[in-house]
């Protein structure tokens, strides 16, 4: 039996009379790279903060990483890695500075700091790059570097909220290098996209729509499923019915 | 006719030391939708900001309608529409509010120009009473460009109009563009998805402030320089890892469900590669030679 990192029930987030997120129950495996996808405005950024404890749910129940999104959320925080859409390093530290607070942030040892900002330069092609400051690297750096900083603490499960937004297609294809490589250190990934093609790199993903999880499956699943050839042509029959406006 | 010519256009920031745009040159023609592609960062902003007369150039010229960006900045700004990858209306007005405003600032009227927005105003009409600042992304963007249309721009300028807008509604903003590409409008767009160049009547890829490649996205396509396979198997990061430490490899990468990789060989023995992943614990391979996208070429231009 596989381990779960993510069990969700029937979660629910109100705000007034609206339902952002509308009875959601997934689960999710350690290690497997899942795929969060939804139209603008289907629920998705909501559902992310429950789950990284940062909202709390209206009903319904959670565990992450084996924690309740209820009474648990300091837990939940210490257990993940969670990269924002939002470049969220600090631009006016240099990469070593901006490591070596992070690391302090999650309770890291000196040593332990060490040995991770040697890993992380060597891997990332960044040696020559440790004393620059962070703000000067180019966009597609900062993106890895921040993915590199999410998972320094090598969480049970990293949030990803699109994290190639923008990005160039090779620098693309390098992030999902890192993510699966993650995956291999059996680190779960949660990640949210608006290209498609990325979409066929998870192992399995859900498709939101006006804040119900539509579909879950194997991207090979899905496509059988709606008989289309790509996972674009799937995403906008779903998407296309969608009633509500986007956010 | 030509609406917008570049001539080795540069722009750098911090005193010289950071190189945006490096010697730029490009023209587009009256009526056509011309994409600027390339990855956030590669001085398309920049592009836009210079021949809209907001930034001005260290060397190179450049006019816009036949009005140079430096001296007829008064004239390029009346006759052009411009749409910044910020939002940048005022959000405490409505939707009506805003597009009285930017049509009266330009000297005319909302009903004068109705038919160029009709299409696009009805889908936020209901709404017209709510501010602009609590409106949904894609709400933001079609008033956006309502805003940028009032006055009936020659050219229109969309910088990045589809950033983070998910597939849908992209394609629903594209069917926009190519219908006010019929009224006559040039329109020049930038976008980090390849995948709309092919929406374009000619693109410029564009990398670290450089123009890579100009031409109909299908001449950049046909003149791909190699012979691209596309390859499946039962597992992707195992077939990437397995592709890299084939011999007759010249470059390789994933691409949705299959991997897309060139070979040094002109003619790619599928057989003999086809062992090797099957050796390396694959199974469910599939190769087979296709033309190259958009992104294929970018790819190629990078390396």
């Amino acid at each position: 039996m596989e381990e779960k990192v993510i069990v969700c029930d029937k979660l629910t987030k109100r705000f007034g009379y609206f339902i952002a997120t509308n009875e959601i129950s997934f689960e999710v495996n350690k290690g497997e790279i899942f795929g969060f996808l939804g139209a603008n405005g289907a629920g998705k950024t909501t559902a992310m903060r429950m789950l990284c404890g940062l909202s709390a749910p209206t009903s319904g129940s959670a565990t992450i990483a084996g924690y309740d999104v209820y009474s648990e959320t300091e837990k939940i925080k210490r257990n993940i890695g969670y990269m924002s859409q939002k470049f969220s390093l600090y631009e006016n530290l240099t990469v070593l500075e901006n490591v070596e607070f992070f690391g302090g942030i999650y309770g890291l040892t000196d040593q332990e700091i060490k040995e991770k900002t040697e890993e992380l330069a060597s891997k990332l092609g960044l040696k020559s790059e440790m004393k620059k400051l962070v703000g000067s690297l180019p966009l597609g750096w900062k993106q890895k570097l921040s993915f590199s900083v999410a998972v320094l603490h090598e969480p049970k499960i990293v949030f990803l909220d699109e994290p190639t937004g923008g990005v160039d297609p090779v620098t693309r294809r390098q992030f999902w290098d890192l993510i699966y490589e993650a995956a291999d250190r059996r680190i779960t990934v949660f990640v949210t996209t608006h290209y498609m093609d990325e979409a066929e790199y998870c192992n399995r993903i859900s498709i939101m729509v006006d804040g119900r999880i539509e579909v879950l499956d194997t991207p090979a699943n899905l496509k059988k499923q709606f008989q289309a050839n790509s996972m674009d042509e799937v995403f906008y029959q779903l998407a296309r019915s969608a009633k509500r406006a986007d956010s | 006719m030509e609406a917008v010519v570049v001539e080795n256009i540069t722009k750098t920031y911090g005193k010289g030391k950071v190189l945006a745009v490096d010697n730029v040159s490009f023209s587009v023609n009256k009526g056509e939708l011309f994409g600027l592609i390339g990855p956030d960062g590669a001085g398309k902003t920049s592009i836009f900001r210079m021949l809209t007369t907001l930034l001005l150039p260290d060397e190179g010229s450049a006019t816009v309608d036949g009005f140079n960006v430096v001296t007829d900045f008064k004239q390029i700004r009346s006759s052009v529409g411009y749409m910044p990858g910020k939002f940048s209306l005022y959000q405490d007005l409505t939707i009506e509010e805003n597009l009285n405003f930017f049509a009266t600032v330009f000297g005319t009227t909302v009903t004068e120009n109705y038919h160029l927005i009709q299409d696009i105003y009805v889908q936020i009409e209901p709404f017209k009473k709510r501010r602009a600042g609590k409106l949904s992304g894609g709400m933001k963007q079609k008033l956006a460009l309502c805003c940028a249309l009032i006055h009936k721009p020659t050219t229109l300028f969309l910088d990045e109009p589809t950033t983070g807008v998910d597939p849908v509604s992209r394609k629903e903003f594209w069917e926009m563009l190519r219908r006010l590409k019929k009224q006559g409008i040039t329109i020049i767009v930038s976008t980090p998805y390849m995948d709309e160049a092919a929406l374009c009547d000619r693109i410029a890829l564009i990398q670290n402030g450089k123009i890579l490649s100009i031409d109909t996205p299908d001449n950049v396509t046909r003149s791909y320089p190699a012979n691209l396979y596309a390859i499946k198997a039962n597992e992707m990061y195992r077939l990437l890892k397995s592709l890299e430490t084939f011999p007759d490899r010249l470059n390789s990468y994933a691409f949705g469900e299959y991997a897309h990789a060139t070979f040094r060989s002109e003619k790619l023995d599928t057989a003999h590669l086809e062992h090797f992943l099957t050796d390396k614990g694959l199974s469910g391979i599939e190769i087979k030679r296709i033309p190259a996208t958009i992104e294929d070429s970018f790819i190629k231009l990078l390396n």
